[in-house]
């Protein structure tokens, strides 16, 4: 045991040789700009998809504040069609694929490796590619932007084709300029990154759990990790798929999605929703991960039919492949098709009803402690349930040929992706805040901003199901004052206004917790998981000596076993020193240049065909040998990637547990 | 650690929680994502072959299924080669793996290079192209996607076998890519100049015309199959052993994948249409 104990560090390729190939020195500084650009360390690689998805969170709101600001009156003129398209289009794109979806990718980083009792992800370079290669997508997506304010980058603004780019409005017909190659390549690259990261989770995952624990025994959150890797891996190739058919369309005159050359606009739709339904169950996984770890701890009771959650989480994650064509019961698909996918749809509540039941359970008869994680997790259930019964409505065919497109669909998924997913998130982020930061997050401002995020939530979207019902359509920039919604867009607009005050005290809170807050121990809350087992914020090698799994509730059961713990710690200690120390891998420059040398290439690909122009001269016809340049990078930067290992280092434990370096490779 | 043990267990990992390589788990599910890359494209193909706009090309005038056939019988072949590349590093001789990879690259240029003959001949015999009809587009997309997967595979084939040379000194870096850059030049004529050339000799065109308007790449070819004999002279002991085993398997599962998924294009797209 204390042999594959002393191995379980093991970073997939073996240690490195005496010697590798080096094109020049791997970076060393762990602090600063070199130390974050050229981390391969998860736990930094989290923090940097955290803090560019609030940033993108807070751009997304700020773009859904001009929207609502549009629609407060009746024949407004506050900002143009054109640009409210751009808005909603981006709002949408930004909240899904640049905020939700890295958020939980921070929280996959920052939480996976620890729960399962590893020192990093299996593939850690892999890792930071992923982050960067997202990075060069968000660029891409909002680069269009920079068209409003420099009109000679003429881009013709941000896309402005729906979150979904519905064909033939992809068409080079309707929409001739740049936006839509933007977002075309913009979602490809954060495709790319979504894939290669899943990858990396389902090796951490199924390969580097500590010894004892179990897939049974696996926390919840990691549990939907996995399946949400698996979602991941299994969808995002349909859309890819798609995308590169219109790209072609768009670019090398072929006829995927052109109707005068045959093509038919409905396999948009399919391949769209193939991947567009899993998708939602992508951002809902991981937060009912979060709850399921929030509950327990704040009720003080293990998590009411762990077994029966888990494989809800799983049915969900295959049903939910099951599902795509009610987002199209309108289109016509004929009555047999219709009905099997109404009662998928049903089908698909079931499993998650069963997880609501076993949450209540949770709390039932438990010891309810209402700070503000605690909050935010009930508000999820509540919440998430309103979304799921308007969500049952669409399920029902008929019903849903009168809410397609309206304003009811739009209160249905914000009820379940900000009452669902981002609740959660809140209330994750408000959780692990003291672990990763070292400091608590003030009890009275937090519940302030749970109150206002609530409200003004629910003083939006609540009135959305009637202006829905009523007949508004959803992407409308302007109605008249005799339509009779009037009254429900101001109500929902002030609330608006009141959920980013909320949101904006919400992230101020934390801020001031950055620097003021009041510093805690290791496990601020009394929680069940490994992460809380170690100190906050964790060190650079996580745990000193690799767990030993006894219990579901890992954490909890060391603490009631402390005899046991620190004998089976020391010897897995000694083991490890004897076999060389903790081995920790080096950085590297190669994923970040793998992931710029894409954003060169993608950027100058999407124009291709446009001749490159410098301060008023064109330079070059096409943007071909810039978009070659650009992948040629990747090419190089991969080829030095693989030839120079994963390298790395070895960390000593003295008897105090502080850590020293040493840099032989010896065994 | 194990690599220095006398014997290597091939199939299971003491490391990793299953006994699985982290390696060889990251492909599979690679792979598994891989599927529905390629699901989607054949999914396009097969709903508009049942869609067919008028004009659409009539892919038995189209096709070369005599050609087409002995190209998939290459690529199946070079499976073979590569489960023997695979074996031979078990068995910790590097000299026969060096041949066994160096055969599949072959089997893969030629068929590499039979895909580059049909689609010069579609588009300039048959008049068939990406964007005048809309079999093109889906046939182009998909047999092409299918291509850069082995082309893909005959690149990492290629530094896995100049990996090899590697000496157990340390360094080489420049050896190392001067010696990738030979094997990537000479697979490169071989597919898009040598192997077509071939093709339309043995359809009858004649060997002194080929050889004069191909002058310049086949001498390049050339130049660098001599560069790769002279950089594969055995000078030094080097570092590549039974303990890569985990590395040749790997790039084999892919390799392995992708003659699989031609299986199935082959039966979707060609032979279906001569039922």
């Amino acid at each position: 045991m204390a042999e594959a104990l002393a191995k379980s560090e093991f970073t997939g390729t073996g240690h490195a040789p005496a010697k590798s190939f080096e094109l020049f020195a791997r970076p060393t500084a762990k602090t600063g700009l070199v130390g974050w650009l050229t981390t391969v360390d998860h736990k930094k690689i989290g923090m940097l998809y955290g803090g560019f998805a609030i940033l993108f969170f807070l751009i997304g709101g700020l773009e859904a504040l001009l929207i609502r600001t549009q629609l407060i009156v009746p024949n407004n003129r506050f900002i143009s069609a054109q640009l409210y398209n751009e808005l909603f289009t981006m709002h949408g794109t930004t909240m899904i694929f640049l905020a939700v979806m890295p958020l939980n990718a921070a929280f996959f980083n920052l939480l996976v490796p620890i729960q399962v009792g590893a020192r990093d992800v299996a593939f850690p370079r892999l890792n930071a590619f992923s982050l960067w290669v997202w990075v060069a997508g968000a660029t891409l997506l909002n680069v269009g932007w920079i068209s409003h304010l420099v009109p000679s980058w003429n881009f013709g603004g941000a896309p402005d084709v729906g979150w979904f780019g519905y064909s033939p409005l992809t068409s080079k017909v309707f929409t001739p300029d740049l936006s839509t190659d933007f977002w075309v390549l913009g979602i490809q690259m954060l495709g790319l990154s979504s894939i290669v990261a899943s990858l990396n989770f389902i090796v951490t995952i199924i390969n580097m759990r500590a010894p004892g624990l179990t897939m049974m025994r696996l926390p919840v959150f990691t549990w939907m990790a996995l399946v949400t890797s698996f979602l991941l891996i299994l969808a995002l190739p349909a859309i890819a798929i798609a995308l590169v058919e219109v790209m072609f369309d768009r670019n090398f005159g072929t006829n995927f999605f052109e109707v005068s050359g045959g093509g038919q606009p409905i396999l948009w739709q399919h391949l769209f929703w193939v991947f567009g339904h899993p998708e939602v169950y992508i951002l809902i996984l991981p937060p009912m991960g979060y709850v399921s770890e929030i509950l327990p701890t704040f009720s003080r009771k293990p998590l009411f039919g762990y077994p029966i959650v888990i494989f809800s989480g799983v049915a969900i994650g295959f049903i939910g492949f099951g599902v795509w064509s009610h987002h199209m019961f309108t289109t016509g698909l004929g009555t047999v098709a219709t009905a099997a996918f109404a009662i998928a749809t049903m089908a698909i509540a079931v499993p998650t009803g069963v997880k609501i039941f076993n949450w209540i359970g949770t709390l039932w008869g438990g010891h309810i402690v209402t700070r503000v994680p605690m909050m935010f997790a009930l508000g999820f259930i509540w919440m998430f349930m309103l979304g799921g019964f308007s969500g049952i409505m669409h399920a029902a065919a008929p019903a849903d040929a009168q809410q397609q497109d309206s304003y009811f669909v739009i209160a249905h998924f914000h009820y379940v992706l900000i009452g669902g997913a981002t609740f959660a998130l809140l209330a994750a982020i408000h959780f692990w805040f003291p672990k990763f930061f070292g400091r608590m997050v003030p009890e009275f401002w937090g519940k302030v901003s749970f109150w206002l995020i609530f409200v003004g939530f629910n003083c939006t979207f609540f009135p959305m199901h009637f202006l829905g019902l009523n007949g508004m359509p959803r992407r409308t920039w302007i109605y008249d004052s005799n339509m009779g919604w009037n009254e429900g867009n101001l109500f929902a607009t002030i609330g608006a206004y009141l959920l980013g005050l909320g949101i904006f005290t919400y992230f101020a809170v934390l801020v001031y917790s950055f620097f003021k807050g009041q510093k805690c121990g290791n496990d601020p809350w009394d929680a069940r998981t490994l992460e809380w087992s170690i100190p906050s914020p964790p060190p650079e090698h996580n745990f000193a000596a690799i767990p030993q799994v006894h219990a579901r509730d890992a954490w909890w059961y060391e603490k009631t076993h402390q005899e046991e713990i620190a004998k089976e710690k020391a010897a897995n200690i000694k083991a490890e020193e004897a076999h060389g120390g903790i081995h920790i891998p080096d950085q590297s420059w190669y994923p970040i240049i793998a992931g710029m040398g894409l954003l060169f290439g993608t950027y100058n690909l999407a124009q291709l065909k446009h001749p490159v122009v410098m301060f008023g001269n064109q330079v070059l016809g096409s943007h071909a040998p810039l978009a070659i340049a650009g992948l040629s990078i990747v090419v190089l930067a991969c080829y030095l990637w693989s030839l120079e290992g994963p390298g790395g280092y070895h960390i000593h434990l003295d008897a105090d547990g502080n850590a020293k370096e040493s840099g032989g490779y010896h065994h | 650690m194990s690599s220095h043990a006398a014997t290597i267990d091939h199939h299971h990992d003491s490391t990793t929680s299953t006994g699985i390589p982290n390696k060889k788990l990251l492909w599979w599910a690679f792979l598994a994502s891989d599927c529905m890359f390629f699901g989607t494209l054949i999914s396009t193909h097969l709903v508009y072959r049942l869609n067919p706009p008028p004009g659409n090309a009539i892919p038995t005038q189209v096709f070369n299924i005599e050609l087409t056939s002995f190209s998939t019988f290459i690529l199946l072949m070079s499976s073979l080669l590569m489960a023997l590349a695979v074996n031979a590093i078990q068995r910790g001789n590097v000299r026969s793996t060096r041949t066994m990879l160096l055969g599949t690259m072959f089997f893969g240029c030629i068929f590499l290079g039979g895909q580059v003959y049909e689609f010069g001949h579609f588009v300039h015999m048959k008049h068939m192209t990406l964007s005048n009809s809309l079999f093109g587009s889906t046939f182009y997309t998909l047999t092409g996607t299918h291509g850069t997967h082995v082309a893909i595979g005959v690149l990492l084939l290629g530094m896995m076998y100049v990996r090899t040379f590697k000496p157990a000194a340390g360094g080489g870096l420049s050896m190392n890519f001067l010696h990738m850059l030979a094997v990537a030049v000479a697979a490169g004529v071989a597919f898009i100049v040598f192997v077509p050339g071939m093709i339309e000799i043995i359809y009858g065109a004649g060997i002194g015309e080929f050889l004069s308007s191909h002058a310049v790449p086949l001498s390049v070819g050339a130049a660098a199959c001599i560069a790769m004999a002279w950089f594969a002279r055995q000078s030094s002991t080097v570092e590549f052993g039974e303990k890569n085993a985990i590395d040749v398997e790997a790039v084999g599962l892919y390799w392995h994948f992708v003659d699989i998924v031609w299986i199935i294009i082959f039966t979707a797209v060609y032979l279906l249409e001569y039922l």
